[in-house]
């Protein structure tokens, strides 16, 4: 095992040098590239990194470019997942025929998806590689809708939220279905260790990965990443809208391990109301409409009731 | 940097970074690396930008929440201190400006043509705290 890093704080953490490099093509204001430096200078190891087709993808391949500094691999939608642990069973092999050139260097592997390729594409591979076991990260960057390709719904656009394919009128409110539960999803396969982390929680996020990296098997992170384009809000309100998301419990912040036992890791001293996180948004903009305003009671009595779940699933430890 | 032509590249789906090896990625700067002409930091991205940020450090506490929250890796910190920013990269979006808890805030968007002397000598003056400035809550 190799040491790992130590960040106290944020002056700590801002000695790193990244590994992701500018002048990629992600939008101003974009989350994504947020979440990657924080998961990526939470080590000092070697990095072994996948993409599965989605904005990060196309934004930062985009030839004669790359904007990695790691060993980066992109094959297609689904596999990300599937790539990385390739790689991490070649590993394996090597390492026990003996043939590693630098034996003492024990490098990460990590794959990165949208939610499309997370929630949808790729579910059958990720769920593959976690019943395999293998030694891996698989980190989602949760914007919950396919941005890449103009704004379809995906399986993690809420309740609510018009989408390109589920667009709000005079005849309906937008996407009709909930979102999936993956982190559920991913801790029922017995993961080591799963969590939910956000981009404006840099302590708690990097706490995480850590952790991550750190346990032995398959590793699901669910990160949510705020889509200044497809959320429609001002490219420098990311970190405003992340806090609303978190501070509402839209998105709790907690984490399973091997399972069963799961932790709050986040509580908000003041929690706000739902209403504010979605007025700050303009896929939400027409819940305000009175023929719709039902829909944000419901979005509460929903967040409430998730909140309540964690709460009992944390004190019984199941 | 001259740069190769359209036909001028390698042949293959492999980009290297580096001209070179570097033996410790991680701990090594990006003014020490030697980046190949396919590395995207080779670019730049400043067209983008209508607005950009400017960086008062009279004012700065060197909590480097800009440079944790920065999504394209142009805020320039070095031994925990902030010392400027990269504008080959940064986008303008603006976020530095809205995390900096400072009063008055130490980084602050000016227009593209705004020369860095004029904007320090008009930078505002410390307000009376009179009420929250609510970032992004409308």
């Amino acid at each position: 095992m190799s040491e790992i890093k130590k960040i106290k704080n944020l002056k700590e953490f801002s000695t790193s040098a990244d590994r992701f490099e500018g002048a990629n093509l992600l939008c101003p204001g974009c989350a994504h590239s947020i979440i990657v430096r924080e998961v990526l200078n939470a080590t000092n190891d070697d990095l072994i990194l996948a993409a599965s087709t989605g904005c990060l993808e196309v934004c930062t391949a985009v030839y004669p470019y790359t904007s990695w500094d790691a060993s980066w691999i992109h094959i297609g939608f689904e596999n990300g997942s599937t790539a990385v642990a390739g790689a991490e069973a070649m590993y394996k092999a090597l390492k026990t025929k003996g043939r590693l050139k630098q034996p003492d260097r024990v490098p990460k592997f990590v794959a990165f998806g949208g939610d499309g390729a997370t929630y949808d594409i790729g579910f059958q591979w990720i769920s593959g590689c976690f019943e395999r076991g293998h030694n891996m990260m698989y980190v989602c960057l949760d914007n919950e809708v396919y941005a890449n390709t103009g704004g379809q719904r995906s399986s993690s656009t809420p309740i609510g939220a018009s989408a390109t394919t589920t667009p709000a009128g005079s005849v309906s409110y937008g996407e009709k279905k909930n979102k999936k539960d993956m982190v559920a999803i991913m801790a029922a396969h017995g993961a080591p260790y799963v969590a939910q982390v956000a981009p404006n929680k840099w302590k708690d996020m990097v706490a995480k990965i850590q952790k991550g990296f750190a346990a032995e098997g398959p590793v699901f992170i669910n990160a949510m990443s705020a889509c200044t384009t497809e959320w429609k809000f001002a490219p420098e309100d990311t970190i405003a809208i992340s806090d609303l998301a978190t501070d509402s419990l839209v998105f709790p912040l907690y984490e399973i391990i091997n399972g069963t036992e799961l932790n709050i890791t986040y509580r908000p001293k003041n929690i706000i109301p739902v209403r504010d996180y979605l007025g700050a948004q303009g896929r939400f903009k027409h819940l305000f409409k009175k023929e719709y305003s039902y829909l944000i009671d419901e979005w509460q009595t929903r967040v409430d009731a998730k909140w309540e779940q964690l709460q009992r699933r944390e004190e019984a430890r199941v | 940097m001259e740069k190769a032509g359209w036909d001028g590249f390698e042949i293959g789906a492999m980009l290297r970074t580096f001209d070179g090896a570097i033996q410790n990625i991680a701990t090594t700067l990006p003014e020490d690396r030697a980046y190949s002409q396919s590395s995207s930091f080779t670019a730049s991205v400043a067209d983008w930008r209508i607005e950009k940020p400017l960086f008062n450090k009279d004012y700065c506490i060197d909590c480097q929440f800009c440079w944790v929250f920065c999504p394209d890796m142009s805020i320039i910190s070095r031994d925990k201190k902030m010392i400027g920013i990269d504008f080959d990269h940064c986008k303008g979006c603006g976020i530095c400006v809205e995390v900096c808890p400072t009063n008055p805030k130490s980084l602050l968007m000016f227009p593209e043509q705004k020369d860095e002397e004029s904007a320090l000598v008009e930078w505002p003056k410390k307000v009376k705290k009179e009420k929250e400035d609510e970032v992004g809550e409308e």
